[in-house]
Formats: C-alpha cells, sequence, structure tokens
C-alpha cells in the first residue's frame, strides 16, 4: 500500500518534469543545433537558401552526402570582412561602457531606494518596475521624440541659451547610450535594491561608532556587501545589450552598427541565412561564459534566500 | 522603521523616477496634441485617437497581439509553474542543471538569436509561420520569467503546511490542489501578467517568427516609427502605456491583500 502510493508520487513527479523539460529541448536546445549546422551551410538561391539539406529519405547515403557538404567557409567569410569584426567590437564597446555607466547611475537610485520611510518603499518599487513593463519600444520611441531635430530637448537647450544652433542628436552614439541607459535602467536598480534592503544596518552603524565617515564606510563595508548585486545587474545588462537590435536601429547611425543590426541585416536583407546563423554561433560562443557566471549568480541568490 | 529620508538619497531617488518617467509622460501629452507636426503645441486634442477608430489594420495587428499574448501567457504560466515545481520540489535529479540552464538562459540571450534559432527550426520542421510559431516563440520566452516569478515564492513557503496535510491523510495530488495553489495563486498570476506584457511588447522575435497575416502590434508600430515621428502612434503607445500601469497596478494591489489575508490567517 504504502510503496504504491510512493511509486504513484515519483510517476508524479517525473510528470511534473517532463513537460517543461520536453518543451525546452524542443523548443530552445534543438534550435540551437540548427542554427549551429545552417552555420556550416552555404547559401544558394533556393527554398530554404541554403545547401546541403539532410534528405533523411535516402538515408545512410543521404546523411553521408549532408555530412561531406559541410564546411567551415561562412566563418572564414566572416573572418575576412571586416564590417563583422568592427559590428563585434561596436557592440563590446558599448555594452561595456553603458554597463559602466547603469552601475554608476543605479547605485545611487537603489542606496536611496532602500533607505526611504517604509511606508514609501512599496511604492517605490512599483514605479521603478512599472518601465519595466511598459514597452520597450514604445520607449525607445519616446526618445525620438525628445532627440529629433526639431524636439524638445534641442528647444530646451535654445530656451536656456546653452547652444544656438540646433544639434543633432539622433543617429548617433549619444543618442544610442541614452536609450540603451534609459531601457536598461530597472533591470539594474531591482537587483541592486534587493542587496541594499538585506544589508545589516549594525554593521553600518558599527562602522560609524568607530569613527570611519560615511563615504569611506561606503566603499569599506556597504559597497563590498552588495557586490552579488552589482554583478547580477551588470551580466543582467550587458549581455542583452550586446544582441540589442531595437535601440541603435531606431535611435543609432551606420557608424553605430551593432552586431545584432548586422545579424539582422545579413537574414532579412541579404536573405543569407548561413552568414546570419554563423554571426548567431560566434555571439553566442563569446556570451557562453557570461551567461554561465550569470546563471551562477542568478540560482546563488535564489537558493540563499 | 521612522527613518528619515537624508537629502542625498531624496535627491537620487527623484532624479532617477523622473528620468524613468520624464520621455513618457512626454509622450503622453504630445498624443493629445491638435497639430498635426509633432513638434508644435496646437492645444489640446483627441483628433489622434479618433483617427485610430479607422484605421483597420492597426485595430488587426491590436487583435492579433492580444490573441498572441493570451495564449502564450496561459501555456508559459502552466509550463512556468511546472518547472518552478521542478527545481524547487524534485530535489538533486539527475539532469537538474542541464535544465536550469536552459530555464534560466532566455533571460538574458540576446532576443536576435532566440529568434534566429526559433525561426530556422521551424523552416526545418516545415511548421508554417503564423499565430502558431510566434505563440510557441512566445511561450519559449515567457515561460521562464514565470519560474524564476513562482520559484522564488516556492522558496519562502512554509513546507510544514503541505506535511501536515499529508500526515493528516491528504493524497499528494490534492494537498498541491487545495493548500501549495492557493499559496503560491498570487505568484501565478503574477507569472501570467509578466507574460502577457512580454508578449505584447516583443519585437524582435515576433518579427522572426511571423508570417502572412499575423502582423502584431510591435511589427506594425516598428514599421511605422522606421517611418519618422507621427502623431497617430503617440495616441496608440499612451493606450498601449496606460492599460499596463492599470493591469500592474492592480496586480500589485491584489498581491498585497492576498499576502496580508495570509498574514492575517497565519496567527
Amino acid at each position: 500500500m504504502k510503496s504504491r502510493s510512493a511509486r504513484n508520487r515519483l510517476s508524479g513527479r517525473w510528470l511534473i518534469a517532463a513537460l517543461p523539460y520536453l518543451w525546452l529541448i524542443a523548443f530552445f536546445f534543438l534550435p540551437f543545433l540548427i542554427v549551429l549546422k545552417i552555420s556550416l551551410s552555404q547559401t544558394v538561391i533556393a527554398q530554404p537558401p541554403y545547401t546541403p539539406t539532410l534528405d533523411l529519405a535516402a538515408g545512410w547515403a543521404g546523411l553521408k552526402a549532408f555530412l561531406e557538404g559541410l564546411s567551415f567557409s561562412t566563418y572564414g567569410l566572416l573572418a575576412q570582412d571586416d564590417i563583422y569584426l568592427l559590428s563585434y567590437l561596436k557592440s563590446l564597446q558599448i555594452a561595456a561602457l553603458s554597463t559602466l555607466v547603469l552601475i554608476a547611475i543605479g547605485l545611487p537610485i537603489a542606496y536611496g531606494m532602500a533607505r526611504a520611510p517604509s511606508r514609501a518603499q512599496p511604492i517605490l518599487l512599483v514605479a521603478v518596475i512599472l518601465p519595466f513593463w511598459t514597452s520597450f519600444l514604445i520607449r525607445v520611441y519616446a526618445w525620438i521624440n525628445i532627440l529629433q531635430r526639431d524636439g524638445l530637448l534641442n528647444d530646451a537647450l535654445r530656451a536656456l541659451g546653452l547652444i544656438e544652433e540646433p544639434v543633432a542628436w539622433l543617429a548617433s552614439d549619444t543618442a544610442v547610450y541614452i536609450g540603451i541607459i534609459y531601457s536598461y535602467l530597472p533591470f539594474m536598480v531591482l537587483p541592486l535594491y534587493a542587496n541594499f534592503q538585506k544589508l545589516d544596518e549594525s554593521l553600518l552603524e558599527a562602522a560609524a561608532d568607530l569613527g570611519c565617515p560615511r563615504w569611506k564606510t561606503f566603499f569599506l563595508v556597504t559597497l563590498p556587501l552588495v557586490m552579488p548585486g552589482i554583478a547580477a545587474g551588470a551580466l543582467l545588462c550587458f549581455i542583452p545589450i550586446i544582441g540589442e537590435f531595437v535601440i541603435p536601429d531606431l535611435l543609432g547611425s551606420s557608424r553605430t552598427l551593432m552586431i545584432g543590426q548586422t545579424l539582422w541585416t545579413e537574414f532579412f536583407a541579404n536573405r543569407d541565412w548561413p552568414v546570419a546563423s554563423a554571426i548567431a554561433v560566434v555571439l553566442l560562443a563569446l556570451l557562453v561564459v557570461p551567461i554561465a557566471f550569470y546563471e551562477n549568480v542568478h540560482s546563488r541568490q535564489i537558493e540563499g534566500r | 522603521m521612522g527613518r528619515r529620508f537624508s537629502s542625498f538619497n531624496l535627491v537620487s531617488v527623484t532624479l532617477g523616477i523622473a528620468f524613468l518617467y520624464l520621455p513618457i509622460v512626454i509622450l503622453v501629452i504630445y498624443s493629445f496634441n491638435a497639430s498635426r507636426l509633432v513638434t508644435v503645441w496646437g492645444g489640446w486634442s483627441l483628433r489622434w485617437y479618433a483617427a485610430l477608430l479607422d484605421d483597420g489594420a492597426l485595430q488587426e495587428a491590436a487583435a492579433n497581439s492580444l490573441l498572441i499574448a493570451l495564449a502564450s501567457a496561459t501555456a508559459a504560466t502552466v509550463l512556468g509553474t511546472l518547472a518552478a515545481l521542478t527545481l524547487t520540489r524534485l530535489g538533486r535529479f539527475r539532469g537538474r542543471l542541464p535544465f536550469a540552464a536552459m530555464l534560466y538562459a532566455p533571460l538574458v540571450m540576446p532576443e536576435v538569436i532566440t529568434g534566429l534559432s526559433l525561426l530556422l527550426f521551424f523552416v526545418a520542421i516545415n511548421l508554417d509561420r503564423g499565430f502558431l510559431t510566434i505563440t510557441i516563440a512566445h511561450t519559449t520566452l515567457t515561460l521562464c520569467f514565470v519560474a524564476v516569478v513562482v520559484q522564488s515564492r516556492l522558496a519562502s513557503f512554509d513546507r510544514a503546511l503541505e506535511e501536515a496535510a499529508m500526515d493528516l491523510g491528504c493524497p499528494p495530488l490534492r494537498t498541491f490542489l487545495t493548500v501549495t495553489v492557493p499559496i503560491i495563486a498570487p505568484a501565478i498570476a503574477a507569472g501570467f501578467l509578466l507574460a502577457f506584457s512580454l508578449s505584447l511588447d516583443d519585437l524582435v522575435i515576433a518579427s522572426f517568427t511571423t508570417g502572412p497575416g499575423a502582423t502584431t502590434l510591435p511589427i506594425r508600430i516598428y514599421s511605422d516609427v522606421r517611418l519618422g515621428v507621427k502623431p497617430e502612434i503617440n495616441a496608440v503607445c499612451t493606450i498601449f502605456v496606460a492599460v499596463i500601469a492599470l493591469v500592474v497596478i492592480a496586480a500589485s494591489i491584489l498581491t498585497r491583500r492576498a499576502e496580508r489575508r495570509q498574514q492575517v490567517s497565519a496567527y
């Protein structure tokens, strides 16, 4: 009797795991194998626009012909043309610099929120989460209104007498940085806030009692204690910013070409599926280490709760 | 408690919130602008909202988006809750690590990679692109967000309640339905809403996996925005923002009320 219910429970448990497990294998893992496969193929004008295709009906011979058709030539193409290397570097540069700015802006905001009167905190939290739920696209679009040539920023600066002629803010690196920092700020503030809130205040009081000035306490006591939050926030911003498409496409110019745009153009405009796939594989290879690091930080935070 | 809000903290929080909200507030104000020139203020008017009523294609795109968001958020809620249970209740089974890796990766994975890989997969298995493919793609993207939200609720959950029910002879499934589900219900609801709004908002993955007749609202807005700012888009965006704000505020009030009720019944 008892063993039967135990066995029932065991099979029930496996049913719980099986559904999401199979879903992720089918729609997350398998698609990556296909990207890898197509990155080893060549472009042809056909439907689908690449060769070789695996002909399962031909059996063993089909598989052999398929494997012989694969090659690394697409990757050679990526190495030859500067545009790919330049867009990878541009993406890295923009992601690294905007992550640093995000940490610098996010720290005082999150610190201030955690030090706010406890009745105000839930309201502040909703206030930061709300834009995160609001459409990404709309938030980027809102900046076009502000940054365009006869937009509000130029009007305001002219009214203040700071500039004479309107400045072309759009289609520049500055616009891309503004858009990225604006869009990703909640991703930085939320993990930082969670860490500041968990902070044991008696440690800060101890430092103050021993005569440590406030700014020194911040750097010597507070900052090391919120390091996990900084790491989580930085990775949560850095990794997706590298592959960002919408922001540089709407606010940037051809000189701010990031790798997400290059992939998009190869796929949609040039219909070059093997090159788009090879770009994705290289990008993923670059991101494997930060993603693994992020998952480590993330699962430690969830389990340490 | 009774902490004072130091001036430095007050200033940094105020500036931060102002930075987050100013662009959206400007967008909302300009959606009521009577002038066709988006940069010239011509007085208050509802004409761009009226213009939306005549735009059949836009309404169809909005309907598509809502339908896809509803379907994918429902599927993601079921799968994400099961995934959260798997991670918190099955212990350290073999295959847990690859499962957790696959589950969390979409949280940070660049959307162009996810979109491209799903599209190539759909082409490889010969699945016609349209509603179904966008729904599958959005389910895959959003189920991890649901799992994270539900998992944090499950982690802070008093297991003694479940054990008490089982000790009193309640079968596992019934324990789950009558004890566990009511307690994690606010997290499940929050996960559903998050999945819904993420799906409604997604442009990149939808662009890859869409097909004829399945234009979503972000795809439509994006193709308009590329041609420049138009007052009608300000109006669409304002409606979009208002709906999401109402949903989030309602959800946070509901969650807080549910938490308070639980605290009361616990004592």
